[in-house]
C-alpha cells in the first residue's frame, strides 16, 4: 500500500511540472506584457520607451526565458509564489480573499449537487423507464443545458423584478457575518450546484442500476419489503464509490472554472481574478492561479485513486 | 467505463451493417427510448433550421434599423429587435448555423483526435502510453473554460480559433475514456492475428481497433457536442468568441441584452432559450444513446 | 406569443413612466444650488479598477485617482464647480503671476498647510514633487513627463514661492500644472526613499488614509486640520472595488453606494432611474474620450486620400448620434475638441467638414464617386477592433453598417485588449479602432496624437504631414486665444477634411446617476477630475 501511495505521489510531480512549463511558455508567447498594459493606455499621449525598458528590467522580463523559468522554479521549491507583476504585492495576499470565496462557493455548490444528485439518481434507478425516470433525467439534463450566465441573469432579474431585492455586493467571510455571507453565495451555489448535479445524477443512476442487477438484490426483492429496504441501502453504499469520484472531481473543477458565473453574480473570486490577471498579462499571478487549480485537481485525483486502492486491493498491484 | 467484449461484437455488427437495416433499428430506438427520440427530433429540427436559414428568416440578420431599436415582439419582428434594430428572430435562425458549425466542428475533431490518441496510447502501451498519459494529465488538470480562454488569448478570436479553443480541452478527455475501452480490446485475438499477419501499426490502429471503440466514441461525441455549443456561447459572451456582426447565440446575450434586460427582456430570453434547447437536445439524445450501448443498463 | 400584446402596452406605459422619471431626475437642482452644506456621513462609491500602486505620478488608471486623490492636494486644480473642466484655480497655490514673455510662472503658496503627520508644507515639497514628475531620476517612473518638455528648471526661492522657468512659451502650461495626477508629496520622505509613495500615503489633502484591503475596499476619514477651514463636509469615504460594471450599477441601484465616478451606460441609467425615481439625480456631460478610426496609410488603397474621404463621408454622424446615444456612452458629434469647451468648433462650422454635413445622401453619393475615381469601387477590408464592450462594440457595428451603405464590405477582427497594441504598433492592420482619453481638456494634449508618426509613434496612422506638425507647434505657442482658435480650426480641417487622416466617430458621453443625497459634486468632461471630495456633502 505504501509503495502504491508513493508511486502515485511521484506521478503527481511530472504532471505539475508539465502544467508549470505549459503555462509559463504560453504566457510569454502571447503578445503584450504587463508593462505595456500599465503604461501604454489611451490616456497617455507620451510613451517613454526608456521607462518601459526600466520597468521591464525591474520585473526581470528582460532576462532570457530559461533564466526566468529557473528563477521561478527556484521560488516554487521554496513555496514562494512570488509577487504580482501588476501590483507588486505578494501573491498570497492577492489571492487570500478570493480563494476564501471560491472555496466556499465550490463547497456549497458541491453540497447542493450532492443533495440533488443522490436522491434523484436513486429514485430514477429504482423506477427505471417509468415517467419518474424520465422526469428526473429531463430535470437534470435541463440543468446541464442552460448556460450558467443566462441562468444567472434570469435569477438576478427575478430578484430585482419580483422581490425588489439584490444579494449583497461585497464579500463578507462566513465567520464575520454568516447571514450576509450566505445571502450572497446561496444563489450562485444553487445555480452552479443544479448544473453540476446532472453528471452526478447520471452516475448515481447507472451505478445503482448496476448494483441492483446483482443476484442477491433480485432475490431479496422477491422475499419482501424489509429485505428489500436493507439490501437497497446496501446497494446504495456499493454504488457510492463512483458517484463520490465524480463529485470530488467536479469540486476540483469548480475552483477555477466559474469564470462566467462569477461575472454574472458579481463575485470577486478566483475565476474573475484569472481573467483580470490575463488581461493585465500578470505572469506571476496567472501562473500561481493555474498552479493552484491544477494542483487541487491533481491532488483530488490522487485521493480518489487512494480510496479506490484501499477498497479494491487488486488495483495496488497494477 | 470499460465495456465488455460481447458489446464490441454487437457494436461492430450494428455499425458495419448495410443501410437497409437502419430503419427497423431507428423505429425500435424511438419506441424504447422516447427521450432519445425527442432529442434526435430536436436535433433534426435544428439542422433543418440551419440549412434553410435564408428561407426561414424574415429579415437580413445584419440589417440594422435605427428607427426600430429595442422594439418589442410584433407582427413585423416576431421576437423583437435588438439594440441596433436588427431582427432577433432572423439572427436566432442564422445563429443556429454558427452554433452547429462550431459545435460539430469542435466536437467531431476533438472526439476523433482524442479517440485516435486514446487507442494509440492503449495499443503501444509501455512508455509511449505513460508519456501520452502524462501529457493528457497536464491538459486534464485545467478546467475547460480556462484552457479555452488561454487558447483564444494566444490565437485570437474568430470562428476557426474558437473551434480550436474548444477542441483542445476535449481531446484529452475523449482520449482517456477511449483508452480504457481500447485497453480491453488490445488483448483480443484478432489484434494478435493482425500483428502476426504483418499489418503495420497504423493500419491496425485505424482499421481494427478504432472501429471497435465506436460505442464510447459516439457517447463522447454526443456528450461533448452539447458542451461545445455551451462553451462557444460562453466564449462569445465573454467577448472572446465569434465577433460582431455575425449572428451567434452567445454574442446575442452580451452587452445590450444584459443592460436592457428589464426594458427589453426579449433580447436575453430567446438566445438563452435557443442555447438551452440545443444543448438539451444533444444531451438527451446522447443520454439515451449511452443507455442503448451500455449493456449493463438494459432492461431485461 | 400570447404575451406580446400586453408587453407592447406595458412597454409603452413603462417608457412613459421612464420618460417622466428622467425629466424629474434631471430637473432637480444642480449640486451647486444655494443650499447650506451639511456635515457628516460616509460617501460610498464603487470603483471598477483597483490601483496597482499608490503613486499618482506613475500610474494611469482612474483606479488610482478615485480612491487616492482625496488624500492629496495639487499645486493648481481644475475648478470643481466649472462644468467645462477647463478652468485652473489654486489648490496649494494661493495666486500666481506669469512673466510678460510667458517663460516664467511664479506661484505663491498658502501658509499653514499641514501634512497628515503634522509637518508643514513648504515650497521645497512642491519643488521636489515636481522634480520627480518632470525630471525623474533613473528607475523612477513618471508617466506624463513628456507633457512638461517645455520646463527648463523648477526653483523654490523662498518657503512659500515656487517658480517654473520654461524653454518656450506654452499656453497649456497652467492647465498642465492643474493635472489631477501631480500629487504634492513630502520632500523629506522622497529624499529618504523615492519609491515610498508607491506603497504608502502621506499628503495634505482633505482626507486621511485609514485602510486598503486588497480586492475589497479603501477607506479615508476626514482631515480635521485641513487648511481649507470648514471643509471637508464628509466624515469619510469608502471606495469599494468591484470589477464588474453590473456590480457597480447594482450597488447604486440597491442604494448600497451613493455614486460611481466613471460613467453608466444609457441602459444602466434608465434602469436605475426607473427603480429609484426621485431618489436619483442624473448628471450628464460630454466626455473627453473619443474613438477614432486609424487608417494605415502604408496599406493600399488607404494611401489615397479619396478613399479615406469616402470612408468619412459614408458616416451619418448626426443620425448616428441620435441612435447610438440610446445604447452606448457616446453622443455628441465633435471634431478634435470636446463640445462645450472653449476651443471646440461650433456645430454650424463643423457641418462644413467632410462627413459632418447634414445631407447624408449627397455625402454618400460623393463617397461612391470618390471610390470609383480612386478605382476602389468594391472595397473590402478588415477592421481591427479592441475587445472592450462599451462603446467599441456598438460603434464597430454602426461603422460596418454605414460603410455597407456605400458598397464597402468590412469584416471585423476583435483583438483582446491586452494584445491590442501589438498589431497597431507593428502596422499590422488596415483600419483599426483607436482611442484617446484626456484627463484635462486641453488641445495640446488632445491633438498631439495626430502629428506625424515619426514625431509621435503613438500615431498609428503611419503618415507624415508637416503642415499638421507646423500647425500644432504654432497653436501650442499661441498666447492669444483667438489666434489659437483659428490655428486649431485649420488643424482640424486638414486632419478630418482635406486629408481625412483619422476619422472621428462620436464623442463619448458621460452619464453619472447618483443618489440625490450627494450634493456639491459637479460633473466634468473627465473622470479624472473633481475627485478630491472636499466640496461634496450628503443631504441626510
Amino acid at each position: 500500500m505504501v509503495k502504491y501511495v508513493l508511486k502515485r505521489l511521484l506521478l503527481m510531480v511530472p504532471t505539475l511540472l508539465g502544467v508549470v512549463v505549459l503555462i509559463f511558455v504560453l504566457l510569454r508567447v502571447v503578445p503584450g506584457d504587463v508593462v505595456e498594459m500599465r503604461f501604454v493606455s489611451g490616456q497617455n499621449q507620451f510613451v517613454d520607451q526608456k521607462l518601459l525598458a526600466a520597468e521591464r528590467a525591474k520585473l526581470g522580463l528582460d532576462k532570457p526565458m530559461w533564466q526566468q523559468f529557473g528563477d521561478y522554479l527556484a521560488g516554487l521549491v521554496r513555496l514562494d509564489l512570488g509577487r504580482s507583476m501588476w501590483t507588486g504585492a505578494p501573491i498570497t495576499e492577492e489571492i487570500k480573499l478570493r480563494l476564501a470565496l471560491s472555496l466556499q462557493l465550490a463547497l456549497m455548490a458541491t453540497l447542493v449537487a450532492t443533495a440533488l444528485a443522490i436522491p434523484l439518481g436513486v429514485l430514477a434507478a429504482l423506477r427505471q423507464d417509468t415517467w419518474v425516470d424520465y422526469v428526473v433525467r429531463v430535470f437534470s439534463i435541463a440543468g446541464l443545458a442552460m448556460p450558467s450566465f443566462w441562468l444567472g441573469i434570469l435569477i438576478i432579474l427575478g430578484f430585482l423584478i419580483v422581490f425588489r431585492w439584490l444579494p449583497p455586493m461585497v464579500y463578507t467571510p462566513f465567520w464575520v457575518d454568516p447571514w450576509q455571507n450566505l445571502a450572497q453565495l446561496t444563489w450562485p451555489a444553487l445555480a452552479v450546484g443544479y448544473r453540476y448535479s446532472a453528471v452526478a445524477t447520471r452516475m448515481t443512476r447507472s451505478a445503482m442500476l448496476e448494483v441492483l442487477r446483482e443476484d442477491y438484490i433480485r432475490t431479496a426483492r422477491a422475499k419482501g419489503l424489509w429485505q428489500k429496504l436493507i439490501l437497497t441501502r446496501h446497494a446504495l453504499r456499493n454504488a457510492m464509490l463512483p458517484v463520490l469520484t465524480v463529485i470530488a472531481l467536479e469540486f476540483a473543477f469548480l475552483l477555477g472554472g466559474l469564470v462566467v458565473t462569477e461575472q454574472v453574480f458579481n463575485l470577486n473570486g478566483l475565476g474573475l481574478l484569472f481573467v483580470q490577471a490575463i488581461a493585465h498579462r500578470d505572469y506571476t499571478l496567472t501562473q500561481a492561479l493555474v498552479l493552484i487549480v491544477a494542483f487541487t485537481f491533481i491532488f483530488v485525483n490522487f485521493l480518489v485513486d487512494l480510496a479506490f486502492a484501499w477498497i479494491d486491493p487488486r488495483i495496488r498491484y497494477r | 467505463m470499460a465495456i465488455n467484449a460481447p458489446v464490441e461484437a454487437t457494436a461492430e455488427a450494428e455499425f458495419q451493417v448495410g443501410s437497409r437495416e437502419w430503419a427497423p433499428l431507428l423505429v425500435r430506438f424511438a419506441r424504447e427510448r422516447p427521450l432519445g427520440a425527442i432529442g434526435a427530433g430536436l436535433i433534426l429540427l435544428m439542422g433543418l433550421v440551419a440549412a434553410l436559414a435564408p428561407a426561414l428568416a424574415t429579415h437580413e440578420p445584419l440589417a440594422t434599423d435605427y428607427a426600430a431599436m429595442l422594439a418589442p415582439p410584433s407582427a413585423r419582428h416576431w421576437l423583437g429587435t435588438d439594440a441596433h434594430g436588427r431582427d432577433v428572430f432572423s439572427r436566432l435562425v442564422f445563429g443556429s448555423r454558427t452554433a452547429l458549425l462550431v459545435g460539430f466542428g469542435a466536437s467531431v475533431l476533438g472526439a476523433t483526435l482524442g479517440a485516435v490518441l486514446g487507442v494509440t496510447s492503449a495499443y503501444f502501451a509501455g512508455r509511449v502510453d505513460l508519456l501520452i498519459q502524462r501529457v493528457m494529465d497536464v491538459f486534464l488538470s485545467l478546467p475547460l473554460i480556462i484552457l479555452a480562454l488561454a487558447v483564444v488569448v494566444i490565437l485570437g478570436t474568430g470562428a476557426l480559433n474558437v473551434i480550436l479553443a474548444i477542441m483542445i480541452p476535449m481531446i484529452p478527455r475523449c482520449a482517456l475514456v477511449v483508452r480504457s475501452s481500447a485497453l480491453a480490446i488490445r488483448e483480443m485475438p484478432y489484434v494478435d492475428a493482425a500483428r502476426a499477419a504483418g499489418y503495420g501499426h497504423g493500419r491496425i490502429i485505424l482499421r481494427h481497433m478504432l472501429p471497435n471503440v465506436m460505442a464510447p466514441y459516439l457517447i463522447m461525441l454526443t456528450a461533448y457536442l452539447g458542451q461545445a455549443i455551451l462553451l462557444e456561447a460562453s466564449l462569445s459572451f465573454l467577448g472572446l468568441g465569434v465577433s460582431e456582426p455575425t449572428a451567434a447565440w452567445g454574442l446575442m446575450l452580451r452587452g445590450a441584452a444584459v443592460q436592457f434586460a428589464e426594458a427589453a427582456p426579449w433580447m436575453a430570453i430567446f438566445p438563452g432559450l435557443a442555447i438551452s434547447l440545443a444543448v438539451f437536445a444533444f444531451n438527451l439524445f446522447g443520454d439515451s444513446l449511452r443507455d442503448a450501448l451500455d449493456p449493463r443498463l438494459k432492461t431485461q | 406569443m400570447t404575451k406580446a400584446p400586453s408587453r407592447s402596452v406595458g412597454g409603452t406605459v413603462g417608457a412613459l413612466a421612464l420618460a417622466i422619471a428622467l425629466v424629474l431626475a434631471m430637473a432637480l437642482p444642480t449640486p451647486s444650488a444655494a443650499q447650506q452644506p451639511k456635515y457628516g456621513g460616509e460617501l460610498i462609491f464603487p470603483v471598477p479598477s483597483e490601483p496597482p500602486s499608490y503613486d499618482g505620478h506613475r500610474e494611469e488608471t482612474f483606479g488610482v485617482i478615485h480612491p487616492i486623490a482625496p488624500h492629496y492636494n495639487t499645486l493648481l486644480r481644475v475648478d470643481p464647480t466649472d462644468p467645462s473642466g477647463t478652468k485652473p484655480v489654486g489648490d496649494l497655490a494661493e495666486s500666481w503671476t506669469v512673466s510678460k514673455d510667458g517663460l516664467t510662472y511664479t506661484f505663491k503658496l498658502r501658509s499653514g498647510v499641514k501634512f497628515h503627520d503634522g509637518s508643514e508644507m513648504t515650497s521645497r515639497d512642491v519643488k521636489v514633487s515636481y522634480d520627480k514628475i518632470v525630471f525623474p531620476p533613473p528607475g523612477v517612473g513618471s508617466s506624463r513627463k513628456g507633457q512638461y518638455r517645455s520646463v527648463e528648471v523648477i526653483e523654490a526661492p523662498d518657503p512659500y514661492t515656487v517658480r517654473f522657468r520654461l524653454k518656450w512659451p506654452e499656453s497649456s502650461f497652467l492647465l498642465g500644472v492643474a493635472s489631477p495626477w501631480n500629487f504634492i508629496y513630502k520632500a523629506d520622505i522622497l529624499a529618504k526613499d523615492i519609491h515610498w509613495y508607491e506603497k504608502n500615503v502621506m499628503g495634505t489633502g482633505p482626507f486621511k488614509f485609514v485602510e486598503h484591503v486588497k480586492g475589497s475596499h479603501w477607506v479615508g476619514k476626514k482631515n480635521p486640520d485641513y487648511w481649507d477651514k470648514g471643509k471637508p463636509y464628509l466624515d469619510g469615504y469608502r471606495a469599494l472595488f468591484m470589477p464588474a460594471q453590473s456590480a457597480n450599477v447594482a450597488a447604486v441601484r440597491g442604494e448600497r453606494a451613493h455614486i460611481q465616478f466613471r460613467s453608466f451606460s444609457p441602459g444602466e441609467r434608465d434602469s436605475v432611474v426607473q427603480a429609484l425615481g426621485p431618489k436619483i439625480t442624473v448628471q450628464e456631460s460630454p466626455w473627453d474620450c473619443m474613438l477614432m478610426v486609424a487608417i494605415n496609410h502604408e496599406k493600399k488603397p488607404f494611401d489615397d486620400k479619396r478613399v479615406r474621404q469616402a470612408l468619412t463621408l459614408a458616416l451619418d454622424r448626426w443620425e448616428g448620434s441620435k441612435a447610438l446615444s440610446r445604447i452606448a456612452i457616446v453622443k455628441e458629434v465633435a471634431g478634435v475638441q470636446v463640445p462645450g469647451t472653449p476651443y471646440a468648433t461650433p456645430p454650424e462650422e463643423l457641418a462644413k467638414l467632410a462627413g459632418y454635413g447634414r445631407d447624408i445622401n449627397a455625402a454618400r453619393a460623393e463617397a461612391r464617386r470618390l471610390l470609383k475615381e480612386a478605382g476602389a469601387e468594391n472595397l473590402q477590408f478588415t477592421f481591427t477592433n479592441r475587445g472592450t464592450p462599451m462603446p467599441y462594440e456598438p460603434l464597430a457595428i454602426w461603422l460596418i453598417d454605414q460603410w455597407r451603405q456605400v458598397g464597402v464590405h468590412v469584416n471585423q477582427v476583435v483583438v483582446e485588449p491586452a494584445a491590442y497594441f501589438t498589431p497597431l504598433r507593428a502596422g499590422d492592420f488596415q483600419a483599426a479602432m483607436d482611442f484617446q482619453c484626456g484627463y484635462i481638456v486641453e488641445p495640446d494634449l488632445d491633438i498631439y496624437k495626430f502629428i506625424s508618426t515619426d514625431k509621435n509613434p503613438a500615431n498609428y496612422g503611419r503618415y507624415t504631414d508637416r503642415v499638421l506638425d507646423d500647425l500644432y507647434d504654432k497653436q501650442a505657442r499661441a498666447t492669444d486665444p483667438e489666434e489659437r482658435k483659428k490655428l486649431l480650426r485649420q488643424f482640424e480641417k486638414r486632419l478630418l477634411d482635406e486629408e481625412a487622416h483619422y476619422l472621428m466617430t462620436l464623442q463619448w458621453h458621460r452619464i453619472v446617476p447618483h443618489s440625490s443625497k450627494v450634493k456639491g459634486w459637479q460633473i466634468t468632461p473627465s473622470h479624472y477630475l473633481n475627485n478630491q471630495l472636499d466640496t461634496v456633502w450628503l443631504d441626510q
